[in-house]
């Protein structure tokens, strides 16, 4: 116990595994924290534990088949995930498909971008230490998924998406019940700003923590919203318009300093563009077929690559798909998660701040672990 | 009746028996109220399984936390390890033994009076022996030989230290105006001057229950045990009985700075504006529903803070204590003691 070489008054920095157990870490992330006091003076976030070798199963299936585990990669926006695949194979194989079928895939990745966001609201408030945002967003949040429930089953994995188009037609009354969340959904938005927007408490945790600058933001490949809160335009919807966005109107809503308090901005506002986007998509929504003509067998022509992205509500989520001749399978698929990537910034974020600011952070970030580790 | 066995050996003992049982009860189903109000503020249910409606929970939480095991994790320092619950529970019942909850009443031809002591400095008894139980935390989160418990635990002692003193200063400025620090006189004082001490001392109310929050470490500032930050802070390690006793502290202590700030500020069990004959039929609610009434009022803004607020950051914490709470209470010790002074002569 007692070391000749330390007397009563030596400072020493204290280590902690701040995981993979721990509440506030959105799954298995373990950061491992130098602190001195409180201040951390070093932050390392290790990784893998969720690691279920994806891409490499890719490698193992038909085309269609690698649709499901897309689901399991980010599992509370498994919609999106499954439009990135799909909107890359489409490239890779010359499929267009018809416009019912995109506007039908617009609608369902703006609910999920919803859900989506309100998880990240819920968990980041709690994680600064409001805990009834949670319920609320909950409440609107199973309106959604019971949405998803009765056009496709499932309510997390939604497996909802094909190559070529979307595996069902709409329910009957499916459209009018959307309708009547869509219409109600920015009184709920208000809602949570009201108990979080303006609170003193809010800011003064919010306001300066985890600053990014839009040169850094763009230097470290943050997409997102953790880019767009650095006052950075750039949304894949609107620079590559995928399925039908390009006929939509919405705005791309940025922050200007990039610190947490923006970066939740941003999303609250997003979550109001998902609206007025969705509100466009029900009006405008084409009759027509739901499924392009697609062969039995899907196969690619050539030896080939390419890459496909969408814009996920956690950044930019791209598939870079391999082909060999007349494969029926992908050689290769590389997934660029956006969670992964922007959890590269986190030990620049921290660094300096305190114990409580790493948890603010991290929600910030919006990371969802299956996603990083695949 | 008046043989002194009775008087100096039996009535304080049932008295005693009455509060504890008393205390103990109403701690319970506070806990069942919080998880009941805050259900419904989160459009929530709550708990409605265990007896009808729920209203067995309590008994059923406290059943399991004593059948469950006791651990001690195998490298804690044993000894303080579990002295730390009880140096934290002890001190938070023994506070009752001077709260006076109303008035000297009559059973039996023997006068009997609502304490089990009127000690003439009855709110530096309170004060000093509440803050032993910051012993208990710092304690507990050393012993459990857990980074995050320690710093639950130092968090917390720097938290009750700081905020100790505006707390005890804005006590200061009823003492002033009451002229005695029994609590019971600090009443009759109040009735005397048909006043409650909340209109003259708004400010010193507001400081006192700020930091009765925070000594209670209560949302918005319940550092210590930040969930998201420290998992449960200096309580991680511990389960069972000895987690209920951090716990069931908790509510006592919440008990404790609701029931001062009612007979500081609130007038006691006194009725609304005591000097009013229109409200004289409130007089038919004895003193003791008035009292437990205005307790339960605070311990409600107690459950709603903790709905609604996030929480303070320490250095955030640290500086609304010093920088704000201590000047002011300061300079309100200033001005209640120029009033006091002008008024009085």
């Amino acid at each position: 116990m007692t070391d000749p070489e330390r007397s009563l008054f030596d400072v020493e920095e204290m280590e902690i595994n701040f995981g993979p157990q721990h509440p506030a870490t959105h799954g298995v992330l373990r950061v491992k924290i130098k602190l001195d006091g409180e201040k951390i003076m070093e932050a390392k976030p290790i990784i893998g534990y969720l690691h279920r070798g994806t891409e490499k199963l890719f490698e193992t299936m038909d085309f269609p088949q690698c649709i499901p585990h897309t689901d399991r990669m980010d599992y509370v926006a498994a919609a999106t995930n499954n439009q990135g695949f799909c909107v890359a194979m489409e490239k890779l194989l010359g499929i267009t498909i018809p416009p019912r079928a995109a506007y039908i895939r617009m609608i369902l990745a703006e609910l999920q971008r919803l859900a989506s966001h309100l998880v990240w609201l819920a968990t980041h408030a709690i994680d600064i230490g409001a805990i009834t945002p949670f319920f609320y967003t909950f409440r609107e949040r199973d309106a959604i998924l019971d949405l998803f429930e009765e056009y496709c089953g499932a309510r997390l994995t939604l497996n909802t998406m094909k190559i070529g188009g979307v595996p069902f037609e709409l329910p009957d009354g499916w459209l009018d019940r959307c309708s009547e969340l869509v219409d109600g959904f920015n009184s709920h938005i208000d809602e949570y700003e009201n108990l979080l927007t303006e609170n003193r408490i809010w800011k003064q945790r919010t306001i300066g923590i985890g600053v990014v600058s839009a040169e850094e933001a763009i230097e470290w490949g943050l997409t997102g919203p953790p880019l767009r809160g650095s006052g950075v335009q750039w949304d894949i919807r609107k620079i590559f318009p995928y399925d039908r966005y390009d006929e939509i109107d919405f705005k791309i809503p940025i922050g200007k300093t990039g610190d947490t308090y923006d970066r939740y901005l941003v999303r609250m506002q997003e979550m109001r563009q998902s609206v007025r986007i969705l509100r466009q998509c029900l009006d405008r929504l084409p009759d027509g077929p739901y499924m392009a003509r697609v062969p039995k067998v899907l196969r690619a022509k050539d030896a080939g690559m390419v890459y496909g992205s969408v814009e996920a509500p956690k950044g930019e989520l791209g598939y870079f798909i391999v082909t060999t001749e007349k494969a029926t399978a992908p050689y290769r698929c590389r997934v660029r998660p956006p969670s992964f990537i922007n959890l590269q910034m986190l030990p620049a974020m921290v660094e300096g701040h305190l114990v409580a600011d790493l948890v603010a952070v991290i929600g910030t970030l919006d990371i969802v672990l299956g996603e990083i580790d695949r | 009746m008046n043989d002194p066995l009775m008087v100096y050996v039996g009535l304080p003992l049932i008295k005693g028996v009455v509060i504890l049982t008393v205390l103990l009860l109403t701690m319970a189903y506070l806990t069942f109220a919080e998880r009941k109000i805050l259900a419904y503020m989160q459009v929530r249910i709550g708990p409605n399984r265990v007896g009808p409606k729920g209203w067995l929970q309590p008994i059923a939480d406290g059943l399991k936390l004593l059948v469950k095991e006791d651990l001690v994790p195998g490298r804690a320092e044993r000894f303080v390890f579990m002295l730390a619950p009880i140096l934290i529970f002890a001190p938070a019942i023994l506070v009752w033994a001077v709260i006076p909850w109303g008035e000297t009443f009559t059973v039996a031809g023997t006068s009997i009076t609502p304490f089990l002591a009127d000690i003439n400095i009855a709110i530096l008894f309170v004060l000093a022996v509440s803050s032993v139980g910051v012993y208990g935390i710092i304690l507990g989160g050393w012993a459990s030989n857990n980074k995050f418990s320690l710093m639950g635990g130092l968090r917390s002692a720097a938290q009750m230290v700081s905020y100790e003193v505006p707390m005890g200063f804005a006590v200061v400025s009823v003492l002033l105006m009451a002229g005695t620090l029994s609590l019971v006189g600090i009443v009759e004082a109040q009735r005397d001057a048909s006043l409650w001490f909340i209109f003259p001392g708004i400010l010193a109310f507001g400081i006192y229950f700020i930091c009765g929050v925070a000594e209670n470490n209560r949302n918005p500032f319940d550092l210590p045990e930040a969930e998201a930050e420290l998992v449960a802070g200096f309580h991680t390690e511990y389960s069972g009985m000895r987690f209920a006793m951090f716990y069931l502290a908790e509510y006592i202590n919440m008990m404790v700075v609701s029931s001062l700030a009612v007979i500081l500020f609130f007038g006691g069990w006194l009725r609304p504006f005591p000097n009013l004959e229109i409200l004289a039929f409130l007089d038919v609610i004895p003193p003791v529903f008035w009292f437990a009434g205005k307790v339960l009022a605070f311990i409600f803004v107690y459950i709603w803070f903790r709905g609604t607020f996030p929480r303070y950051r320490f250095d955030q914490l640290m500086r609304v204590g010093w920088k704000w709470l201590l000047p002011l209470s300061l300079a309100n010790i200033a001005l209640v003691a120029l009033g006091v002074l002008l008024l009085k002569g």
